[in-house]
């Protein structure tokens, strides 16, 4: 599955300042993975050891992936993933 | 330096009042590239705390689809303390996200909801590193 990801300007020094990439997967996981080979470090910015990280959030097409299946979410030929990170604070 | 208009800092005192004892979030976007703040979006805080601030994703979505609609960024991304100082607190340098906006902090701590002394300060925080810059305030070319 081919896929465009809307990139957030914190991780555009991954993407060589790339605003939007593409990426294959037919997951979440895949995608992130795809990414992930080709702007390595990316991965990490996006994933720790409990999943997807807490202050990122990433919507497949309008839709927060925590809302659907998190890493697992399918993705289908030509869908939207954005990566926002969170804006907060204290 | 942060360039603003009274208008809009007087907007953005407004809704950290309203929002006290909560802290209050927001954004003024401008187009990209000008570093002009123009456009006042104020933020529900999905946190509903004295003492933390998030947008809601789905509102957050909402905003840079916007923004981008627009060809804006967000320029000033600010948001009020309730009970210390405007100084970026390790929270806010740990969440801070958005390289190229000027983070402004208020300070609601004297007077809460009402009028009166309060604390409106601007910081650059890039890599983990605050930098604190003046603020020049002028009129004009605020729009809502």
């Amino acid at each position: 599955m081919s896929v465009e990801v809307s990139v957030p300007t914190i991780l555009r020094s991954y993407t060589g300042g790339a605003k939007s990439v593409a990426a294959t997967g037919d997951s979440l996981q895949a995608v992130i993975d795809s990414l992930n080979a080709s702007y390595p470090g990316i991965a990490d910015r996006l994933i720790d050891e409990s999943g997807l990280r807490r202050f990122v959030n990433v919507y497949l097409n309008d839709e927060d992936v925590r809302f659907l299946d998190g890493l697992k979410t399918p993705v289908a030929d030509n869908d939207a993933i954005t990566i926002l990170p969170a804006v907060a604070g204290g | 330096m942060l360039v603003i208009s009274q208008e809009l800092v007087d907007a953005m005192v407004a809704h950290a009042r309203a929002d006290h004892p909560d802290e209050a979030c927001g954004v003024i976007a401008g187009p990209e590239g000008s570093d002009r703040p123009e456009r006042f979006i104020p933020m529900v805080n999905a946190a509903r705390s004295p003492t933390f601030y998030e947008f809601d994703s789905g509102d957050l979505l909402r905003l840079y689809r916007d923004l981008d609609a627009h060809d804006e960024v967000p320029v000033v991304v600010y948001h009020s303390h309730t009970a210390t100082e405007a100084y970026p607190s390790r929270t806010d340098v740990a969440y801070a996200s958005e390289p190229d906006a000027h983070y402004v902090l208020i300070s609601t701590r004297e007077t809460g909801t009402e009028d009166g002394p309060y604390e409106l300060r601007s910081y650059r925080i890039v890599d983990a590193v605050i930098t604190e810059e003046p603020i020049s305030i002028g009129t004009g070319n605020a729009v809502s």
